[in-house]
Protein backbone atom coordinates (compact mmCIF):
# COMPACT_ATOMS: atom_id res chain seq x y z
CA UNK A 1 0.00 0.00 0.00
CA UNK A 2 2.95 2.31 -0.19
CA UNK A 3 1.76 2.93 -4.00
CA UNK A 4 -1.58 4.15 -2.74
CA UNK A 5 0.42 6.89 -0.61
CA UNK A 6 2.53 8.07 -3.60
CA UNK A 7 0.07 8.38 -5.41
CA UNK A 8 -1.76 10.79 -2.93
CA UNK A 9 1.57 12.08 -2.65
CA UNK A 10 1.75 13.17 -6.85
CA UNK A 11 -2.15 14.05 -6.51
CA UNK A 12 -1.62 16.52 -4.03
CA UNK A 13 1.57 18.11 -5.94
CA UNK A 14 -0.41 18.16 -9.21
CA UNK A 15 -3.35 19.96 -7.34
CA UNK A 16 -0.75 22.47 -5.63
CA UNK A 17 0.50 23.49 -8.53
CA UNK A 18 -2.69 23.52 -10.45
CA UNK A 19 -3.91 26.10 -7.55
CA UNK A 20 -0.79 28.07 -8.43
CA UNK A 21 -2.38 28.81 -12.10
CA UNK A 22 -5.88 29.15 -11.41
CA UNK A 23 -6.34 31.11 -8.25
CA UNK A 24 -4.76 34.06 -9.33
CA UNK A 25 -7.16 33.68 -12.43
CA UNK A 26 -10.36 33.50 -10.01
CA UNK A 27 -9.15 36.44 -8.31
CA UNK A 28 -8.78 38.42 -11.45
CA UNK A 29 -11.93 37.69 -12.60
CA UNK A 30 -13.50 37.89 -8.82
CA UNK A 31 -11.93 41.37 -8.64
CA UNK A 32 -13.25 42.65 -11.58
CA UNK A 33 -16.70 41.42 -10.51
CA UNK A 34 -16.35 43.69 -6.48
CA UNK A 35 -17.40 47.00 -5.98
CA UNK A 36 -14.49 47.64 -4.24
CA UNK A 37 -11.06 45.24 -3.89
CA UNK A 38 -9.78 46.68 -1.59
CA UNK A 39 -12.09 46.31 0.80
CA UNK A 40 -13.01 42.74 -0.38
CA UNK A 41 -16.50 40.72 -1.45
CA UNK A 42 -18.63 42.54 1.57
CA UNK A 43 -18.67 45.48 -0.65
CA UNK A 44 -20.97 43.45 -3.10
CA UNK A 45 -20.32 42.62 -6.82
CA UNK A 46 -21.32 44.40 -9.33
CA UNK A 47 -21.22 44.82 -13.38
CA UNK A 48 -19.67 48.51 -12.86
CA UNK A 49 -16.17 48.06 -14.00
CA UNK A 50 -17.34 45.75 -16.65
CA UNK A 51 -19.48 48.92 -18.30
CA UNK A 52 -16.99 51.02 -17.51
CA UNK A 53 -14.32 48.90 -19.43
CA UNK A 54 -16.31 48.71 -22.02
CA UNK A 55 -17.01 52.56 -22.49
CA UNK A 56 -13.26 52.82 -22.30
CA UNK A 57 -11.52 50.30 -24.25
CA UNK A 58 -14.78 48.91 -26.67
CA UNK A 59 -12.38 50.36 -29.28
CA UNK A 60 -9.25 48.02 -28.66
CA UNK A 61 -11.71 45.30 -28.44
CA UNK A 62 -13.03 45.85 -31.86
CA UNK A 63 -9.75 46.26 -33.36
CA UNK A 64 -8.30 43.13 -32.50
CA UNK A 65 -11.34 40.90 -33.40
CA UNK A 66 -10.61 43.29 -37.34
CA UNK A 67 -7.01 42.12 -36.92
CA UNK A 68 -7.67 38.69 -36.03
CA UNK A 69 -9.84 38.12 -39.10
CA UNK A 70 -7.57 40.15 -41.53
CA UNK A 71 -5.09 38.01 -40.05
CA UNK A 72 -6.96 34.64 -40.73
CA UNK A 73 -7.80 35.80 -44.34
CA UNK A 74 -4.18 36.48 -45.19
CA UNK A 75 -2.85 34.05 -43.72
CA UNK A 76 -5.08 31.82 -45.19
CA UNK A 77 -4.87 33.26 -48.99
CA UNK A 78 -0.81 33.17 -48.28
CA UNK A 79 -0.56 29.40 -46.33
CA UNK A 80 -2.82 27.20 -48.10
CA UNK A 81 -0.93 27.46 -51.29
CA UNK A 82 2.21 27.78 -49.83
CA UNK A 83 2.03 24.06 -48.08
CA UNK A 84 0.07 22.81 -50.96
CA UNK A 85 3.11 23.61 -52.44
CA UNK A 86 5.80 22.82 -50.04
CA UNK A 87 4.15 19.18 -49.91
CA UNK A 88 4.80 19.22 -53.42
CA UNK A 89 8.65 19.65 -53.52
CA UNK A 90 11.04 17.56 -52.14
CA UNK A 91 11.26 17.12 -48.06
CA UNK A 92 14.42 19.28 -47.96
CA UNK A 93 13.31 22.32 -49.60
CA UNK A 94 10.03 22.21 -47.54
CA UNK A 95 12.30 22.22 -44.40
CA UNK A 96 14.12 24.51 -45.34
CA UNK A 97 11.74 27.06 -46.27
CA UNK A 98 9.49 25.82 -43.36
CA UNK A 99 12.41 26.57 -40.85
CA UNK A 100 12.73 30.54 -42.71
CA UNK A 101 8.83 31.01 -42.40
CA UNK A 102 9.18 29.95 -38.69
CA UNK A 103 11.77 32.62 -38.09
CA UNK A 104 9.30 35.50 -36.91
CA UNK A 105 7.86 32.66 -34.35
CA UNK A 106 11.66 31.84 -33.03
CA UNK A 107 13.07 35.26 -32.90
CA UNK A 108 11.25 37.28 -29.91
CA UNK A 109 8.55 39.51 -31.31
CA UNK A 110 10.74 42.56 -29.75
CA UNK A 111 13.17 42.15 -32.55
CA UNK A 112 10.66 41.30 -35.47
CA UNK A 113 8.95 44.49 -34.45
CA UNK A 114 12.13 46.53 -34.48
CA UNK A 115 13.21 45.40 -37.93
CA UNK A 116 9.90 46.61 -39.24
CA UNK A 117 10.26 49.88 -37.60
CA UNK A 118 13.48 50.77 -39.30
CA UNK A 119 12.65 49.10 -42.42
CA UNK A 120 9.08 51.07 -42.99
CA UNK A 121 8.64 53.64 -40.13
CA UNK A 122 9.00 56.64 -42.33
CA UNK A 123 6.12 55.37 -44.78
CA UNK A 124 4.03 57.56 -42.15
CA UNK A 125 0.74 56.44 -43.99
CA UNK A 126 1.39 53.11 -43.58
CA UNK A 127 3.32 53.51 -39.99
CA UNK A 128 -0.15 54.93 -38.51
CA UNK A 129 -2.58 52.40 -40.33
CA UNK A 130 -3.76 48.79 -38.64
CA UNK A 131 -2.25 47.86 -41.53
CA UNK A 132 1.09 47.52 -39.71
CA UNK A 133 -0.06 46.25 -36.73
CA UNK A 134 -1.57 43.60 -39.42
CA UNK A 135 1.90 42.99 -41.22
CA UNK A 136 3.07 41.57 -37.78
CA UNK A 137 0.44 39.59 -36.71
CA UNK A 138 0.47 37.86 -40.07
CA UNK A 139 4.43 37.34 -40.26
CA UNK A 140 3.66 35.97 -36.23
CA UNK A 141 0.80 33.79 -37.09
CA UNK A 142 1.86 32.49 -40.49
CA UNK A 143 3.58 29.21 -39.67
CA UNK A 144 0.48 28.07 -37.13
CA UNK A 145 -0.98 27.93 -40.59
CA UNK A 146 1.26 26.35 -42.67
CA UNK A 147 2.10 23.10 -40.11
CA UNK A 148 -1.16 21.75 -39.83
CA UNK A 149 -2.25 22.19 -43.21
CA UNK A 150 0.47 20.34 -44.57
CA UNK A 151 0.62 17.58 -42.34
CA UNK A 152 -2.78 16.54 -42.98
CA UNK A 153 -2.13 17.01 -46.46
CA UNK A 154 0.94 14.63 -46.11
CA UNK A 155 -1.38 12.57 -44.11
CA UNK A 156 -3.92 12.03 -46.51
CA UNK A 157 -1.96 10.86 -49.46
CA UNK A 158 -3.18 13.96 -51.42
CA UNK A 159 -0.61 12.98 -54.63
CA UNK A 160 -2.60 9.83 -55.28
CA UNK A 161 -6.12 11.50 -54.90
CA UNK A 162 -5.24 14.25 -57.13
CA UNK A 163 -4.04 12.14 -59.84
CA UNK A 164 -7.49 9.66 -59.81
CA UNK A 165 -8.74 13.37 -60.35
CA UNK A 166 -6.35 14.38 -63.03
CA UNK A 167 -7.21 11.20 -64.48
CA UNK A 168 -10.55 11.65 -64.64
CA UNK A 169 -9.83 14.85 -66.81
CA UNK A 170 -10.19 17.80 -63.42
CA UNK A 171 -8.03 20.75 -64.55
CA UNK A 172 -5.57 22.33 -61.46
CA UNK A 173 -8.13 24.38 -60.50
CA UNK A 174 -11.03 21.95 -59.67
CA UNK A 175 -8.48 19.88 -58.23
CA UNK A 176 -6.76 22.25 -56.35
CA UNK A 177 -11.28 23.48 -55.06
CA UNK A 178 -12.52 19.87 -54.93
CA UNK A 179 -9.93 17.58 -53.92
CA UNK A 180 -6.71 19.57 -52.09
CA UNK A 181 -9.06 21.55 -49.47
CA UNK A 182 -11.99 19.88 -48.57
CA UNK A 183 -9.53 17.02 -47.58
CA UNK A 184 -7.39 19.37 -45.70
CA UNK A 185 -10.05 20.85 -43.65
CA UNK A 186 -9.64 19.26 -40.65
CA UNK A 187 -6.00 21.19 -40.72
CA UNK A 188 -7.11 24.64 -42.10
CA UNK A 189 -9.48 24.55 -38.94
CA UNK A 190 -6.93 23.86 -36.45
CA UNK A 191 -5.08 26.30 -38.31
CA UNK A 192 -7.48 28.73 -38.67
CA UNK A 193 -8.37 28.70 -34.77
CA UNK A 194 -4.97 28.80 -33.83
CA UNK A 195 -3.96 32.24 -35.82
CA UNK A 196 -6.95 33.84 -34.49
CA UNK A 197 -6.52 32.71 -30.81
CA UNK A 198 -2.44 34.13 -31.11
CA UNK A 199 -3.33 37.43 -32.91
CA UNK A 200 -5.84 38.17 -30.36
CA UNK A 201 -2.91 37.77 -27.47
CA UNK A 202 -0.10 39.24 -29.75
CA UNK A 203 1.15 41.84 -27.19
CA UNK A 204 5.17 41.96 -27.78
CA UNK A 205 4.93 42.98 -31.83
CA UNK A 206 1.90 44.88 -31.10
CA UNK A 207 3.36 46.85 -28.43
CA UNK A 208 5.85 48.19 -30.92
CA UNK A 209 3.83 49.25 -33.90
CA UNK A 210 0.94 50.69 -32.16
CA UNK A 211 -0.69 54.21 -32.06
CA UNK A 212 -2.62 56.21 -30.11
CA UNK A 213 -5.47 55.21 -32.32
CA UNK A 214 -4.56 51.79 -33.13
CA UNK A 215 -4.90 50.16 -29.76
CA UNK A 216 -5.63 46.22 -29.40
CA UNK A 217 -6.79 44.08 -26.81
CA UNK A 218 -3.59 43.17 -24.92
CA UNK A 219 -1.92 47.19 -25.41
CA UNK A 220 -5.08 48.25 -23.94
CA UNK A 221 -4.41 45.78 -21.50
CA UNK A 222 -1.30 46.98 -20.76
CA UNK A 223 -2.80 50.27 -20.29
CA UNK A 224 -5.09 49.93 -18.21
CA UNK A 225 -2.71 47.22 -16.09
CA UNK A 226 -0.43 50.86 -15.69
CA UNK A 227 -3.14 53.19 -15.63
CA UNK A 228 -6.66 52.02 -14.03
CA UNK A 229 -7.32 50.85 -10.43
CA UNK A 230 -7.24 47.08 -10.00
CA UNK A 231 -11.29 46.75 -10.60
CA UNK A 232 -10.96 48.09 -14.19
CA UNK A 233 -7.76 45.78 -15.00
CA UNK A 234 -9.69 42.89 -13.83
CA UNK A 235 -12.90 43.31 -15.46
CA UNK A 236 -10.89 43.96 -18.95
CA UNK A 237 -8.85 40.72 -17.93
CA UNK A 238 -12.73 39.28 -17.65
CA UNK A 239 -13.44 40.25 -21.02
CA UNK A 240 -10.44 39.36 -22.59
CA UNK A 241 -10.67 35.75 -20.91
CA UNK A 242 -14.65 35.51 -22.34
CA UNK A 243 -12.80 36.26 -26.05
CA UNK A 244 -10.14 33.85 -25.98
CA UNK A 245 -11.20 30.73 -23.87
CA UNK A 246 -13.87 29.56 -26.11
CA UNK A 247 -11.20 29.81 -28.92
CA UNK A 248 -9.34 27.37 -27.10
CA UNK A 249 -11.72 24.96 -25.88
CA UNK A 250 -12.54 24.68 -29.60
CA UNK A 251 -9.21 24.17 -30.04
CA UNK A 252 -8.79 21.41 -27.55
CA UNK A 253 -12.24 19.50 -28.68
CA UNK A 254 -10.70 19.61 -32.43
CA UNK A 255 -7.24 18.15 -31.61
CA UNK A 256 -8.86 15.53 -29.53
CA UNK A 257 -11.28 14.59 -32.44
CA UNK A 258 -8.16 14.39 -34.91
CA UNK A 259 -6.21 12.22 -32.76
CA UNK A 260 -9.29 9.94 -32.43
CA UNK A 261 -9.81 9.67 -35.67
CA UNK A 262 -6.14 8.44 -36.25
CA UNK B 1 -4.46 -25.81 -47.09
CA UNK B 2 -7.06 -22.77 -47.99
CA UNK B 3 -4.42 -20.95 -45.47
CA UNK B 4 -1.94 -21.49 -47.71
CA UNK B 5 -3.82 -20.69 -51.25
CA UNK B 6 -4.98 -17.32 -49.22
CA UNK B 7 -1.49 -16.60 -48.25
CA UNK B 8 -0.51 -17.21 -51.60
CA UNK B 9 -3.25 -15.17 -53.08
CA UNK B 10 -2.52 -11.82 -50.65
CA UNK B 11 1.38 -12.34 -51.81
CA UNK B 12 0.53 -12.51 -55.61
CA UNK B 13 -1.99 -9.11 -55.17
CA UNK B 14 1.14 -7.95 -52.69
CA UNK B 15 3.33 -8.37 -55.95
CA UNK B 16 0.52 -6.52 -58.48
CA UNK B 17 0.21 -3.87 -56.41
CA UNK B 18 4.09 -3.11 -55.56
CA UNK B 19 4.53 -3.43 -59.76
CA UNK B 20 1.51 -0.86 -59.86
CA UNK B 21 2.63 1.23 -57.18
CA UNK B 22 6.28 1.36 -59.01
CA UNK B 23 5.18 2.42 -62.24
CA UNK B 24 2.76 4.82 -60.85
CA UNK B 25 5.49 6.48 -58.01
CA UNK B 26 7.60 6.62 -61.92
CA UNK B 27 3.99 7.89 -63.79
CA UNK B 28 4.02 10.36 -60.73
CA UNK B 29 7.59 11.89 -60.51
CA UNK B 30 7.53 12.72 -63.93
CA UNK B 31 4.46 14.08 -62.95
CA UNK B 32 5.33 15.79 -60.65
CA UNK B 33 8.68 17.22 -62.48
CA UNK B 34 6.12 18.77 -65.26
CA UNK B 35 4.17 20.51 -62.49
CA UNK B 36 6.79 21.39 -60.63
CA UNK B 37 6.97 25.11 -61.61
CA UNK B 38 3.81 25.63 -61.57
CA UNK B 39 3.40 24.26 -57.75
CA UNK B 40 6.10 26.57 -56.82
CA UNK B 41 4.09 29.35 -57.84
CA UNK B 42 1.62 29.17 -54.93
CA UNK B 43 4.87 29.26 -52.75
CA UNK B 44 5.29 32.63 -53.98
CA UNK B 45 2.89 35.22 -52.29
CA UNK B 46 4.00 33.63 -48.75
CA UNK B 47 8.01 33.78 -49.55
CA UNK B 48 7.06 37.18 -51.35
CA UNK B 49 5.43 38.38 -47.67
CA UNK B 50 8.37 36.63 -45.89
CA UNK B 51 11.23 38.44 -47.69
CA UNK B 52 9.28 41.96 -47.87
CA UNK B 53 8.24 42.12 -44.13
CA UNK B 54 10.76 39.99 -42.49
CA UNK B 55 13.71 38.93 -44.13
CA UNK B 56 14.92 42.18 -45.34
CA UNK B 57 14.05 44.05 -42.04
CA UNK B 58 16.02 41.91 -40.51
CA UNK B 59 19.14 41.81 -42.47
CA UNK B 60 19.10 45.48 -42.15
CA UNK B 61 18.79 44.99 -38.34
CA UNK B 62 21.79 42.92 -38.77
CA UNK B 63 23.61 45.30 -40.21
CA UNK B 64 22.73 48.30 -38.32
CA UNK B 65 24.46 46.38 -35.62
CA UNK B 66 27.87 46.55 -37.15
CA UNK B 67 27.52 50.44 -36.61
CA UNK B 68 29.04 52.42 -33.67
CA UNK B 69 27.65 52.84 -30.46
CA UNK B 70 26.86 56.39 -30.48
CA UNK B 71 27.83 56.28 -26.38
CA UNK B 72 30.17 54.36 -26.30
CA UNK B 73 31.68 54.33 -30.19
CA UNK B 74 31.89 50.39 -30.01
CA UNK B 75 30.99 48.84 -32.48
CA UNK B 76 27.22 48.13 -31.40
CA UNK B 77 27.95 43.98 -31.20
CA UNK B 78 31.06 44.25 -29.55
CA UNK B 79 29.01 46.54 -26.95
CA UNK B 80 27.01 43.96 -25.80
CA UNK B 81 29.99 41.80 -24.20
CA UNK B 82 31.91 44.92 -23.56
CA UNK B 83 29.63 47.05 -21.74
CA UNK B 84 28.97 45.99 -18.15
CA UNK B 85 25.63 47.16 -17.98
CA UNK B 86 24.63 45.39 -21.73
CA UNK B 87 26.53 42.19 -20.70
CA UNK B 88 24.92 41.93 -17.11
CA UNK B 89 21.49 42.42 -18.32
CA UNK B 90 22.45 39.35 -20.89
CA UNK B 91 23.70 37.41 -18.23
CA UNK B 92 21.03 38.03 -16.11
CA UNK B 93 18.31 37.55 -18.66
CA UNK B 94 20.04 33.43 -19.41
CA UNK B 95 20.47 32.89 -15.69
CA UNK B 96 16.52 33.72 -15.14
CA UNK B 97 15.06 31.73 -18.03
CA UNK B 98 17.59 29.18 -16.71
CA UNK B 99 16.74 28.84 -14.00
CA UNK B 100 12.92 29.00 -14.61
CA UNK B 101 12.90 26.32 -17.56
CA UNK B 102 14.38 24.07 -14.58
CA UNK B 103 12.18 24.28 -12.07
CA UNK B 104 8.87 24.27 -14.31
CA UNK B 105 10.37 21.14 -16.11
CA UNK B 106 10.96 19.13 -12.56
CA UNK B 107 7.63 20.70 -10.91
CA UNK B 108 5.08 20.55 -14.49
CA UNK B 109 7.07 17.05 -14.74
CA UNK B 110 6.42 15.49 -12.35
CA UNK B 111 2.48 16.59 -12.60
CA UNK B 112 2.25 15.31 -16.04
CA UNK B 113 3.81 12.31 -15.77
CA UNK B 114 1.32 11.72 -13.03
CA UNK B 115 -2.15 13.17 -14.94
CA UNK B 116 -0.61 10.46 -17.50
CA UNK B 117 -0.17 7.53 -15.82
CA UNK B 118 -3.01 7.45 -13.75
CA UNK B 119 -6.81 7.66 -14.03
CA UNK B 120 -9.50 9.66 -11.67
CA UNK B 121 -12.19 11.33 -11.41
CA UNK B 122 -11.82 15.09 -12.09
CA UNK B 123 -8.44 14.26 -14.07
CA UNK B 124 -10.08 15.91 -17.09
CA UNK B 125 -11.05 19.10 -15.09
CA UNK B 126 -7.55 19.35 -13.72
CA UNK B 127 -5.65 18.51 -17.30
CA UNK B 128 -8.18 21.58 -18.46
CA UNK B 129 -7.06 24.02 -15.49
CA UNK B 130 -3.36 23.45 -15.90
CA UNK B 131 -3.49 23.72 -19.69
CA UNK B 132 -5.67 26.86 -20.40
CA UNK B 133 -3.43 29.21 -19.32
CA UNK B 134 -0.77 28.33 -22.22
CA UNK B 135 -2.51 30.98 -24.72
CA UNK B 136 -2.52 33.88 -21.91
CA UNK B 137 -0.46 36.93 -23.22
CA UNK B 138 2.90 37.74 -21.19
CA UNK B 139 1.00 41.16 -20.01
CA UNK B 140 -2.31 38.88 -18.46
CA UNK B 141 0.51 36.50 -17.02
CA UNK B 142 2.29 40.27 -15.35
CA UNK B 143 -1.31 40.68 -14.02
CA UNK B 144 -1.91 37.45 -12.78
CA UNK B 145 1.88 37.95 -10.79
CA UNK B 146 0.28 41.13 -9.46
CA UNK B 147 -3.03 39.18 -8.53
CA UNK B 148 -0.89 36.87 -6.66
CA UNK B 149 1.95 39.18 -5.22
CA UNK B 150 0.80 42.80 -5.55
CA UNK B 151 -0.40 44.94 -3.28
CA UNK B 152 -3.56 43.74 -2.71
CA UNK B 153 -2.44 40.52 -3.60
CA UNK B 154 -3.40 37.31 -2.46
CA UNK B 155 0.08 37.09 -0.28
CA UNK B 156 -0.45 40.25 0.75
CA UNK B 157 -4.34 39.31 2.22
CA UNK B 158 -2.74 36.54 3.68
CA UNK B 159 -0.20 37.62 5.63
CA UNK B 160 -1.95 41.05 6.87
CA UNK B 161 -4.57 38.30 8.13
CA UNK B 162 -1.79 36.59 10.32
CA UNK B 163 1.23 39.11 10.77
CA UNK B 164 -0.34 42.23 10.42
CA UNK B 165 1.91 43.26 7.46
CA UNK B 166 1.74 43.12 3.60
CA UNK B 167 4.08 40.80 2.16
CA UNK B 168 4.68 41.55 -1.80
CA UNK B 169 7.16 40.02 -4.23
CA UNK B 170 5.57 40.85 -7.57
CA UNK B 171 7.70 43.67 -8.48
CA UNK B 172 11.27 41.92 -7.71
CA UNK B 173 13.08 39.26 -9.38
CA UNK B 174 10.89 36.41 -7.53
CA UNK B 175 8.04 38.23 -9.31
CA UNK B 176 9.01 37.82 -12.86
CA UNK B 177 10.77 34.47 -11.62
CA UNK B 178 6.74 33.44 -10.79
CA UNK B 179 5.98 35.12 -13.60
CA UNK B 180 7.98 32.92 -16.29
CA UNK B 181 7.20 29.86 -14.72
CA UNK B 182 3.59 30.84 -14.91
CA UNK B 183 3.32 30.44 -18.77
CA UNK B 184 5.93 27.70 -18.77
CA UNK B 185 4.29 25.13 -16.54
CA UNK B 186 1.19 24.23 -19.08
CA UNK B 187 3.98 24.14 -21.65
CA UNK B 188 5.88 21.70 -20.19
CA UNK B 189 2.80 19.33 -18.98
CA UNK B 190 1.01 19.27 -22.59
CA UNK B 191 4.49 17.83 -23.76
CA UNK B 192 5.62 16.00 -21.55
CA UNK B 193 1.63 13.91 -21.21
CA UNK B 194 2.32 13.81 -25.03
CA UNK B 195 5.37 11.71 -24.45
CA UNK B 196 4.53 9.46 -21.96
CA UNK B 197 1.81 8.28 -24.04
CA UNK B 198 4.72 6.89 -26.32
CA UNK B 199 6.33 5.03 -23.56
CA UNK B 200 7.29 1.78 -23.71
CA UNK B 201 5.52 0.67 -20.41
CA UNK B 202 7.06 -3.10 -20.90
CA UNK B 203 10.57 -1.89 -20.26
CA UNK B 204 8.97 -0.60 -16.88
CA UNK B 205 7.68 -3.92 -16.26
CA UNK B 206 11.11 -5.60 -17.10
CA UNK B 207 12.62 -3.19 -14.81
CA UNK B 208 10.14 -3.61 -11.78
CA UNK B 209 10.39 -7.93 -12.16
CA UNK B 210 13.84 -7.70 -11.85
CA UNK B 211 13.01 -5.89 -8.58
CA UNK B 212 13.88 -2.19 -9.14
CA UNK B 213 12.01 0.03 -6.80
CA UNK B 214 9.69 2.82 -7.89
CA UNK B 215 12.51 5.17 -7.35
CA UNK B 216 15.16 3.06 -8.84
CA UNK B 217 12.62 2.52 -11.88
CA UNK B 218 11.65 6.70 -12.39
CA UNK B 219 15.54 7.35 -12.40
CA UNK B 220 16.95 4.82 -14.60
CA UNK B 221 13.52 3.65 -17.16
CA UNK B 222 11.05 6.89 -17.34
CA UNK B 223 13.47 9.93 -16.85
CA UNK B 224 15.99 8.73 -19.71
CA UNK B 225 12.89 7.43 -21.82
CA UNK B 226 11.43 11.04 -21.42
CA UNK B 227 14.36 13.13 -21.39
CA UNK B 228 14.24 14.15 -25.22
CA UNK B 229 11.33 15.62 -24.48
CA UNK B 230 12.10 17.09 -21.21
CA UNK B 231 15.25 18.80 -23.02
CA UNK B 232 13.33 19.98 -25.42
CA UNK B 233 10.53 21.29 -23.79
CA UNK B 234 13.02 23.04 -21.30
CA UNK B 235 14.34 24.81 -24.22
CA UNK B 236 10.84 26.05 -25.46
CA UNK B 237 10.89 27.56 -21.95
CA UNK B 238 13.78 28.96 -22.00
CA UNK B 239 13.85 30.43 -25.17
CA UNK B 240 9.96 31.63 -24.07
CA UNK B 241 11.86 33.38 -20.95
CA UNK B 242 14.79 34.97 -22.58
CA UNK B 243 12.03 36.88 -24.86
CA UNK B 244 9.00 37.46 -22.48
CA UNK B 245 8.67 41.21 -22.81
CA UNK B 246 4.99 41.33 -21.80
CA UNK B 247 5.34 39.83 -18.58
CA UNK B 248 8.35 42.09 -17.14
CA UNK B 249 6.90 44.90 -19.13
CA UNK B 250 3.78 44.75 -17.00
CA UNK B 251 5.37 44.23 -13.77
CA UNK B 252 7.50 47.24 -14.20
CA UNK B 253 10.63 45.39 -12.72
CA UNK B 254 13.71 47.38 -12.48
CA UNK B 255 15.54 44.23 -12.97
CA UNK B 256 16.90 44.68 -16.75
CA UNK B 257 16.02 41.97 -18.20
CA UNK B 258 17.26 41.91 -21.60
CA UNK B 259 13.94 42.42 -23.42
CA UNK B 260 13.33 45.82 -21.05
CA UNK B 261 16.60 46.65 -22.18
CA UNK B 262 15.85 46.51 -25.74
CA UNK B 263 12.76 48.60 -25.19
CA UNK B 264 14.49 51.48 -23.24
CA UNK B 265 17.34 51.88 -25.83
CA UNK B 266 14.67 52.11 -28.38
CA UNK B 267 11.88 54.24 -26.95
CA UNK B 268 13.45 56.14 -24.21
CA UNK B 269 17.39 56.99 -25.81
CA UNK B 270 16.67 56.44 -29.50
CA UNK B 271 19.77 54.65 -29.59
CA UNK B 272 18.72 52.30 -32.70
CA UNK B 273 21.89 50.83 -33.44
CA UNK B 274 22.06 49.62 -30.12
CA UNK B 275 18.64 48.01 -29.55
CA UNK B 276 19.51 46.43 -33.07
CA UNK B 277 22.47 44.38 -31.76
CA UNK B 278 20.64 43.27 -28.61
CA UNK B 279 17.84 42.04 -30.02
CA UNK B 280 19.74 40.13 -32.87
CA UNK B 281 21.66 38.78 -30.40
CA UNK B 282 18.74 37.96 -28.25
CA UNK B 283 17.09 36.38 -31.65
CA UNK B 284 20.08 34.52 -31.84
CA UNK B 285 20.37 32.94 -28.81
CA UNK B 286 16.33 32.50 -28.67
CA UNK B 287 16.43 30.73 -32.31
CA UNK B 288 19.20 28.08 -31.38
CA UNK B 289 17.46 26.91 -28.53
CA UNK B 290 14.05 26.60 -30.63
CA UNK B 291 16.27 24.99 -33.09
CA UNK B 292 17.11 22.52 -30.89
CA UNK B 293 14.23 21.93 -29.51
CA UNK B 294 12.50 21.24 -32.61
CA UNK B 295 15.50 18.88 -33.60
CA UNK B 296 14.84 17.19 -30.24
CA UNK B 297 11.26 16.38 -30.65
CA UNK B 298 10.72 17.32 -34.29
CA UNK B 299 6.95 18.66 -33.32
CA UNK B 300 5.79 21.39 -31.68
CA UNK B 301 6.13 24.86 -32.79
CA UNK B 302 6.73 27.03 -29.52
CA UNK B 303 5.04 30.69 -29.12
CA UNK B 304 6.00 33.53 -27.13
CA UNK B 305 4.61 34.78 -24.15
Amino acid sequence: MKRRGLFYCQLGFTVLVCLFMIVPVVMSVLAGLTENYFIGLSSGLTLRWVEEVWRLYSDTIRLSIQLALACLVLTLLLGVPAAYALMKSSRRWANAIEEALLLPVAVPGLATALALLLAYGHHRDFRDSWLFILVGHVLFTLPFMVRPVLSVMRASDMQRLEEAAASLGAGFRQRFLGIVIPNCVSGILAGALMVVTLSVGEFNITWMLHTPLNKTLPVGLADSYASMRLEIGSAYTLLFLLMIVPLLITLQWLGSLVTRRH
Amino acid sequence: MSLTSHHEARSLSGAAADVTTKAARRRSYLGTLRRQPAVLLALVPALTFFCAFWLLPFTRLVAMGMQPDKNSGMIAYWAVVAQPQYLYSLLWTLLVSIGVSLLAVATAGVAGFFLARNRFRGKAMLVAMLTFPLAFPGVVVGFLVIMLGGRQGALAQFSMLLFGERWMFAYSLAGLFVGYLYFSIPRVITTVMAACEKLDVSLEEAARSLGAGTWRVTRDVIVPALSPALISTGAICFATSMGAFGTAFTLGTRMSVLPLSIYSEFTNYANFTMAAALSVTLGVITWIALSFARRLAGGSLGASA
